[in-house]
């Protein structure tokens, strides 16, 4: 199902012709930024050299330190009588994020929640429980208004209190949710607990941090729900920038409204379809707001192969953050793809921890992991075995050989937050 | 069947890395508990190894290994004893390949019952037949508790 067909399955070539135009507007707006006046004076960067879609490549990017620098109200392209709604994104260092939306704005954000939700299959006659914070987070208030336009039945019931939760569920006939995965698995406990069916429920739309392909299997069981993954930021709007179709095999990102590149983190280099690297976005529809080249710090690559949908290319799933980005004899290794691996290897636990060393001007990565409990013999031969597996098919994931330590099960270090799971020697002697 | 049963003695094969304290740590733990190591050995590859021993109180020094987070698992092997003069390791090796027995690993230990070779086969029961119909002593079970 579409909301916008017409602009959802766009050809190529008019979806060009679209995103050109959208990029000039953009960079019209963007000249009322102080920032960016600056930026593109100091880098000698002249609006005219933009005169086709690739030439956004000799912009300056737009990082996130930028914005906190422009605190509070820095980035706006309008006079604050036309902001409508202010969101901040929480700074785990410093000052937040303050992020602005004109009327405008607002709109089109609730018209890609409506082209996702429809997407999946929501209509006007589903019961919509949207279960985040509705603060100065974007997640609640996105989804509000993206499930009221489609006139879904909106139940804007935030966090917390998770036995109410589940009989609203009950009550209401809720059939659709919203939540992060981590929330809808406490969801599921609770209602195991209260021996509570949810039954009516159908559709679970999760996101907001990253959730695997097991936990979507799990949760999809306890539900009873088909799962969709969920991606957005503050920057770009919030959520609903990308979003899985019923194919489930990446994200549908609105090449309309977003013109995507990625990029390798450390040279800026633009890289091609099924290169993995940072997503940098440059939003063609923001009017409060208008950004180049943000670099978003999530790491994706961009899916050559159509859609059966019929919609345009596809990125996929989030695998982590750019700047855990290890460059090892020249090619980029990202912890989360080591996770990735360790995840699918039964016979270890999913903790780890890498070492980067230089051995005779050559990189080596030796990777500690810990055997799990349960798959422990006895035998040496078998430890041998497991060594061997883990080996090979890091060595297929990353192309890459690495040296693999199998460890005492609970001897690696767990962290609470941020996972510092590398550690680089080769700077030091 | 029952009678090969006897003869089967559990060994505990303990996870272990290659650094040091390791195993001065399994052997304090077991002292704690006064758990008697009656024979012990090492095997190791790449940075890690499986500490094997025999002890008088295999539930309990499993037990106790496992509370203080050691990976521990079970091994079934076999003991024979062993005549402690020159030739006595030969006639175990010979009955052994009579029977056409598959040696993984073994260690020895000389203790109040002798010198004993501990075994590590693929087949138990068929071993523990072939030993007993060869003319070999094998060590009960039963010494174990
Ligand atoms: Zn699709």
């Amino acid at each position: 199902m579409y909301w916008n067909k017409t602009i959802e399955t766009l050809s190529p070539a008019d979806l060009a012709d679209l995103q050109l135009k959208r990029l000039k507007t953009t960079l019209a707006q963007v000249m009322k930024v102080g920032f960016y006046q600056k930026k593109f004076r100091d880098e000698g960067v002249r609006l005219e050299d933009v005169k086709t879609l690739a030439d956004v490549s000799k912009l300056p990017f737009t990082r996130k330190q930028d914005l906190r620098n422009g605190y509070p109200f820095g980035f706006f392209a309008v006079p604050l009588n036309q902001v409508v709604r202010i969101h901040t994104t929480s700074g785990t260092t410093g000052k937040p994020t303050v992020v602005g939306y004109t009327r405008a704005d607002l709109d089109t954000w609730s018209e890609l929640i409506a082209r996702n939700m429809t997407m999946v299959g929501l209509t006007k006659d589903d019961v919509f429980q949207n279960m985040v914070n509705y603060g100065m987070f974007t997640g609640g208030l996105g989804f509000h208004y993206g499930a009221e336009k489609i006139g879904m039945t909106v139940i804007p019931s935030a966090t917390g209190n998770t036995k109410r939760q589940i009989e609203m569920i009950q009550d209401f006939g809720v059939t659709a949710i919203h939540c992060t995965p981590s929330y809808a698995m406490h969801l599921a406990e609770v209602a195991e607990e209260m021996d509570a069916s949810l039954d009516t429920l159908k559709t679970g739309l999760f996101g907001a941090e990253p959730w695997s392909d097991s936990m979507r299997a799990e949760l999809e069981r306890k539900l009873g729900v088909t799962a969709y993954d969920s991606y957005g930021l503050s920057e770009l709007f919030g959520p609903g920038v990308a979003f899985e179709c019923p194919e489930r095999d990446g994200l549908h990102i609105w090449h309309d409204c977003y013109l995507v590149e990625i990029i390798d983190p450390v040279s800026g280099d633009v890289l091609g379809d099924g290169e993995r690297g940072e997503l940098v976005v440059t939003p063609l529809m923001k009017e409060a707001m208008p950004l180049v080249r943000y670099r978003t710090g999530d790491v994706t690559m961009t899916i050559e192969d159509g859609c059966l949908c019929g919609r345009a290319k596809k990125i996929a799933r989030i695998t982590g953050r750019s700047d855990d980005m290890l460059v090892i004899r020249g090619i980029n290794v990202f912890p989360s793809q080591i996770e990735h691996v360790l995840l699918k290897i039964p016979e270890v636990g999913n903790q780890f921890m890498v070492y980067v060393d230089r051995v005779n001007h050559l990189d080596e990565m030796t990777i500690d992991v810990e055997i799990d409990k349960g798959h422990f013999s006895g035998e040496l031969h078998d430890l041998a075995r497991i060594q061997k597996k883990v080996m090979k098919q890091l060595r297929d994931a990353l192309e890459l050989r690495t040296t693999v330590n199998i460890v005492e099960p609970g001897s690696l270090p767990r962290f609470e937050g941020k996972a510092k799971r590398v550690v680089d020697r080769r700077g030091s002697m | 069947m029952t009678e090969t049963r006897n003869y089967i003695i559990k060994q505990i094969s303990v996870f272990s890395e290659n650094r040091p304290g390791r195993l001065a740590a399994i052997a304090h733990a077991l002292e704690e508990e006064k758990i008697n190591i009656l024979a012990f050995s090492i095997a190791e590859a790449n940075g890690f190894g499986v500490v094997r021993a025999l002890v008088d109180h295999p539930k309990k020094a499993y037990d106790k290994l496992t509370s203080i987070g050691f990976n521990v698992a079970f091994t079934d092997v076999i003991a024979v004893k062993m005549r402690d003069e020159p030739g006595g390791l030969y006639e175990i090796a010979k009955i052994l390949g009579d029977a056409k027995i598959n040696i993984e690993y073994s260690y020895a230990y000389s203790g109040k019952e002798g010198a004993v070779l501990i075994l590590r086969v693929d087949n138990a029961p068929a071993a523990i037949t072939g030993i007993l119909t060869g003319g070999g002593t094998l060590i009960e079970t039963s010494v174990f508790h």
